[in-house]
């Protein structure tokens, strides 16, 4: 049983850990608050079912409930949501930006873009829930008393990929140097001879694919519906913050802690309390270690 | 003398388009040569820096770089035409390792920089030792040591600081301005505002004295620096080290 939610806890903070990247990239590299993140996952995930609906998920692969073509969706998903992350930069922030305005007014137009961004969502696909695939599905058993879907191991598995990719892209490439060297001080940067508009725009195009992979994630477990990401957008910025916003380590284990934590609290308070855990988890860092678990007292 | 590289006549620069701090400074360097920028607190010295590195607005007078119009191009820009700057404070990425710092000095480079990291290597020999850690582990001197080389990665013509001593020990203010007389004599320009006025003119070329927002006086350092007038008002105070 412990077990069991323990695997839980890793699959959904694997989920979170993806959207909690862009969150953090927001707050590091372009210094607001992004709370239309999560509507960047539901479009990566209504991005993806348009291709599915398409070409079909595909038959399925090894003991995948889908084919190459949900592959080739996500794919697709996790560009074109990089595009409208960057779209919607061009349309509101950048202006913003420009106009020299202060981060809250940055805050206030993402609530404002989350708003247009959910409601397109229901405007065109209807407020009813989808699925890329109803192929039924057996649980295996990975380890004594912890099964898992063959389709959540894909995901899990995925998701170490992704990260260990980006980790590595951050490291190593230059792009990803001037990331960081962005985020800590745009002015040197620039006096580097970064061009921060550049690095902006890859930041939102990075931001976007990214939240659209979790996005599909969230869709494949296992349905997709139009609050699928604003139902977690606490989770992303409670997993963000508890991992301080300093760096992507910090985001992914903030991610699983958060995941972690709502899949055990079920064994101290009833389980309909699971979707207050990151409220709580954010009172909680914010109480008692305010930079975050790997973040720097400034 | 060589000709000047870098010609900056009547600028007329701020923060704000409407509230000008430099109201028409001009100033030029060649290369080879040191030049200092002094003046009292206010003088607007480094908003003349900053701009002529396109990092505030020039809103009248005219740069060139070897004889090209550079007024108001974007500071990436400038950095890739070989104007390199070195800030005040926060002039190094702290959280970023002393090599990961150089490779972002030479972001506007294209194609290899193994050879530039080796030369500023081998001209700082104490940051190869620390090479992949942070640099928030160095010294203040290190820390300007780092700074320095990471203008250089873009192999500049003219590398203009702004108080490159600021807070650092008596002992490693010589350092660095060793380091600048060294860099220098390779044939690059450099230009400096310093609050360290004589021990900074003792090994400049020329000096450019500054108060409130123009041009007071300027001309050989060693003539500034025998001008009893001007070390009264701009020199006194502030003992050589």
């Amino acid at each position: 049983m412990l077990a069991q939610s323990l695997a839980d806890g890793i699959l959904t903070g694997a989920i979170i850990a993806l959207g909690a990247i862009g969150v953090s990239f927001g707050l590091q590299i372009l210094k607001f608050a992004n709370f239309a993140h999560s509507e960047l996952l539901t479009w990566g995930a209504y991005l993806a079912l348009v291709f599915v609906a398409f070409a079909g998920p595909g038959t399925p692969t090894a003991e995948l409930s889908f084919g190459w073509q949900m592959m080739a969706a996500m794919l697709l998903a996790a560009l074109l949501t990089g595009g409208l992350a960057w779209l919607v930069d061009l349309l509101i922030f950048r202006r913003l930006r420009r106009m020299g305005s202060h981060p809250m007014s940055l805050v206030f137009a993402a609530f404002g873009a989350a708003l247009v961004m959910r409601h397109v969502v229901v405007l065109i696909w209807g407020h009813g829930t989808h699925f890329y695939t109803r192929e039924l599905q057996i649980a295996i058993e990975v380890l004594p008393g912890v099964r898992m879907l063959p389709d959540q191991i894909f995901i899990l598995g995925l998701a170490i990929v992704i990260v260990v990719a980006l980790h590595l892209y951050l490291t190593y490439s230059r792009t990803g140097m001037a990331m960081r060297a962005m985020a800590e001080s745009p002015s040197l940067a620039r006096a580097c001879g970064i061009e921060v508009e550049n690095v902006i725009r890859w930041t939102w195009i990075l931001s976007g694919g990214l939240a659209a992979m979790a996005g599909v994630f969230l869709g494949l477990t296992p349905q997709l519906h139009p609050e699928m990401g604003f139902s977690l957008l606490l989770a992303l910025f409670a997993a963000s913050i508890l991992g301080g916003t300093g760096s992507l380590a910090g985001a992914v284990i903030g991610g699983l802690l958060v995941g972690l934590a709502e899949n055990l609290s079920v064994f101290l308070i009833g389980s309909g309390y699971k979707t207050a855990m990151p409220f709580l988890v954010l009172l909680l860092v914010l109480f008692f270690r305010p930079q975050g678990l790997f973040g720097e007292k400034s | 003398m060589s000709e000047p590289i870098l010609i900056a006549r009547d600028i007329v620069a701020g923060y704000a388009p409407d509230l000008p701090i430099v109201h028409g400074v001009s100033a030029d360097i060649a290369p080879g040569e040191v030049v200092t920028i002094i003046g009292p607190n206010g003088a607007g010295k480094s908003t003349f820096v900053k701009a002529l590195v396109g990092l505030l607005p020039i809103s009248g007078g005219r740069v060139t770089l070897g004889g090209r119009d550079i007024t108001g191009r974007p500071a990436h820009a400038l950095v890739a035409d070989g104007i390199a700057f070195v800030p005040q404070t926060a002039n190094i990425f702290a959280s970023l390792t002393i090599h990961e710092n150089l490779v972002v000095g030479g972001h506007t480079v294209r194609g290899d920089l193994r050879s530039r990291l080796e030369r500023s290597y081998a001209m700082f020999p104490e940051l190869a030792a620390k090479r992949n850690q942070r640099a928030r582990v160095l010294s203040g001197g290190q820390r300007q040591m780092l700074a320095i080389g990471r203008a250089l990665m873009t192999n500049p013509s003219v590398v203009v600081l702004d108080e490159p001593t600021a807070g650092l020990a008596p002992k490693v203010v010589g350092e660095v301005f060793v380091e600048l007389r060294r860099l220098a004599t390779s044939g690059v320009a450099v230009l400096m505002v310093e609050q360290n006025a004589r021990a900074a003119l003792a090994i400049s070329d020329r000096g450019c004295v500054l108060a409130e927002g123009r041009n007071r006086a300027g001309g050989r350092a060693a003539d500034l620096l025998a001008d009893t007038v001007l070390a009264e008002a701009f020199l006194g105070g502030r003992k050589a080290h």
